[in-house]
């Protein structure tokens, strides 16, 4: 399926245009690039947070927005789960209430059974009595995912899933992050500013710079062929770090 | 003993009757300041807090001529159900209310405004309704602030004095609230009476204000 954005942001962001396109098939799509090069805003736009002055979003068929014929589907109707950078928990909710609420019948019984899964799933069931505050890292991203997808997304968006916990559980993250997507067989976008998380989760890599894609690819063909000079030192520098790298 | 039995019981009930009327209204005009962006916003914004700062005598004033019997809306009424506010219980209960709607309005939307964005929008993402997620997410964690503003409100009701006077009089039995019982009471030379009455008000609004205090103190976090 094809993403689209071609957008311009005049009043929010001091004029921004963004103007990207990009594949993603079932699998891991990582956005990559420095700061302000668009990601987070590509994932706001899609999901309906932002609405941009004008331009277009397509996803595949699907016409999300369009400032000329005024297209612009609301954001609770657009079926992504998105994962924000700090997770963005009710605090005053338990674990389990957090899970349950995004569900579209909160109170019915298959509500109970899907959230019982989820806990199941995400290794939850111990603290789903919990809140957010009392909870690890690692637990509260376990319970946001859990959220997203109480709501049956058709895709996932994670906004830097791995920068909020500690650099031990990063790799069991990350596989299980994988292991996430090939159970759902839904596309899971992840952004992230780091090259090696980029390479180690990407089966589709996507270069940002200043609001357009750069290069898009398997990290191995980039790695092999960069398309300019900025991304053969990347390349470089991740050869440098080749056993980080590859070691997954 | 009556005097100061009767005039906490309408005390009450007016205070009551104006709380419960702001917590409704109140709310509502916070969450669409807190909210939304439509024309007039500044304007409506003015117009409800513009009594924290007039005298209460000329708030009174403006409800005379809204709701009297020859007033703007009050004619109309009158005509229709031959009732008025004007030197009613329910005048003195409009009075607390326009006085003391300001302070639910900016305690209430501060508290909705200070509530995280991205929780509002994580629950757009999660196919949430505004309604749901106000009722679900915003209220509950602005709660404090709500309280807070509702428990302000209901003491400056008890309080309310002159636009009391205005448009409903001073009628013992009827419409003398506390404050209005306070000043009749120290008016007659009945000065044990004004005493009591002043020592009652202080000790009620100065709970009020303590719990107010401590309710806006307290955070989930």
């Amino acid at each position: 399926m094809d993403v689209t954005l071609d957008v311009r942001f005049r009043k929010t962001l001091g004029d921004f245009s963004l103007d990207v396109s990009w594949q993603a098939g079932c699998e891991i799509v990582v956005l990559f690039g420095p700061s302000g090069a668009g990601k987070s805003l590509t994932f706001q736009a899609l999901a309906g947070l932002v609405t941009p002055d004008e331009g277009r979003i397509r996803l595949g068929e699907a016409l999300l927005f369009d400032s000329e014929s005024g297209v612009n589907r609301p954001a609770r109707e657009r079926e992504v789960g998105y994962l924000f950078q700090h997770y963005a928990l009710y605090p005053h909710m338990s674990a389990r209430d957090n899970i349950r609420f995004a569900h579209p019948h909160p109170g019915s019984p298959e509500a109970a059974r899907e959230l019982d899964a989820l806990l199941q799933r995400f290794h939850l069931e111990e603290v789903a009595g919990q809140f957010p505050r009392a909870l690890s890292g690692g637990q509260r991203q376990r319970v946001a995912l859990a959220r997203a997808l109480m709501r049956r997304p058709r895709w996932l968006l994670l906004d830097e899933p791995l920068s909020a916990v500690d650099l031990a559980v990063r790799r069991r993250i990350r596989a299980e992050l994988k292991q996430l997507q090939r159970t759902l067989a839904i596309p899971m976008v992840l952004i992230t500013h780091d090259l090696g998380e980029a390479l180690a989760m990407a089966d589709h890599l996507v270069i940002y710079d200043g609001g357009r894609v750069v290069q898009a690819g398997t990290p191995s063909a980039i790695l092999q062929n960069p398309e300019n000079s900025v991304i053969a030192e990347w390349a470089g520098s991740a050869l440098v770090h080749g056993e980080r790298v590859f070691s997954f | 003993m009556e005097t100061l039995l009767s005039a906490a019981r309408l005390s009450l009930l007016v205070s009551l009757s104006a709380t419960v009327l702001i917590g409704v209204v109140g709310l509502g005009l916070a969450y669409l300041l807190a909210f939304r962006e439509f024309r007039g916003k500044h304007l409506l914004d003015a117009l409800i807090s513009v009594p924290l700062v007039l005298p209460p005598t000329v708030v009174g004033y403006y409800l005379v001529l809204l709701f009297g019997r020859d007033g703007w809306l009050g004619g109309p009424l009158y005509r229709l159900l031959h009732w008025s506010a004007v030197f009613t219980w329910q005048g003195a209960a409009l009075a607390a209310f326009v006085v003391a709607l300001p302070l639910m309005v900016r305690v209430s939307r501060a508290a909705i405004q200070s509530v995280d964005r991205d929780l509002i929008q994580i629950s757009a993402t999660l196919g949430k309704s505004e309604w749901d997620t106000a009722w679900h997410v915003v209220l509950p964690l602005a709660r404090q602030g709500i309280l807070a503003g509702l428990l302000l409100s209901f003491a400056r009701a008890l309080g309310e004095f002159g636009a009391t006077l205005m448009i409903a009089g001073n009628i013992p039995g009827k419409t003398s609230t506390l404050p209005l019982s306070i000043y009749t009471a120290f008016q007659n030379g009945d000065d044990t009476l004004a005493q009591t009455l002043a020592l009652l008000l202080t000790v009620i609004s100065g709970a009020v204000i303590y719990f107010a205090n401590r309710w806006t103190a307290s955070r989930w976090m």
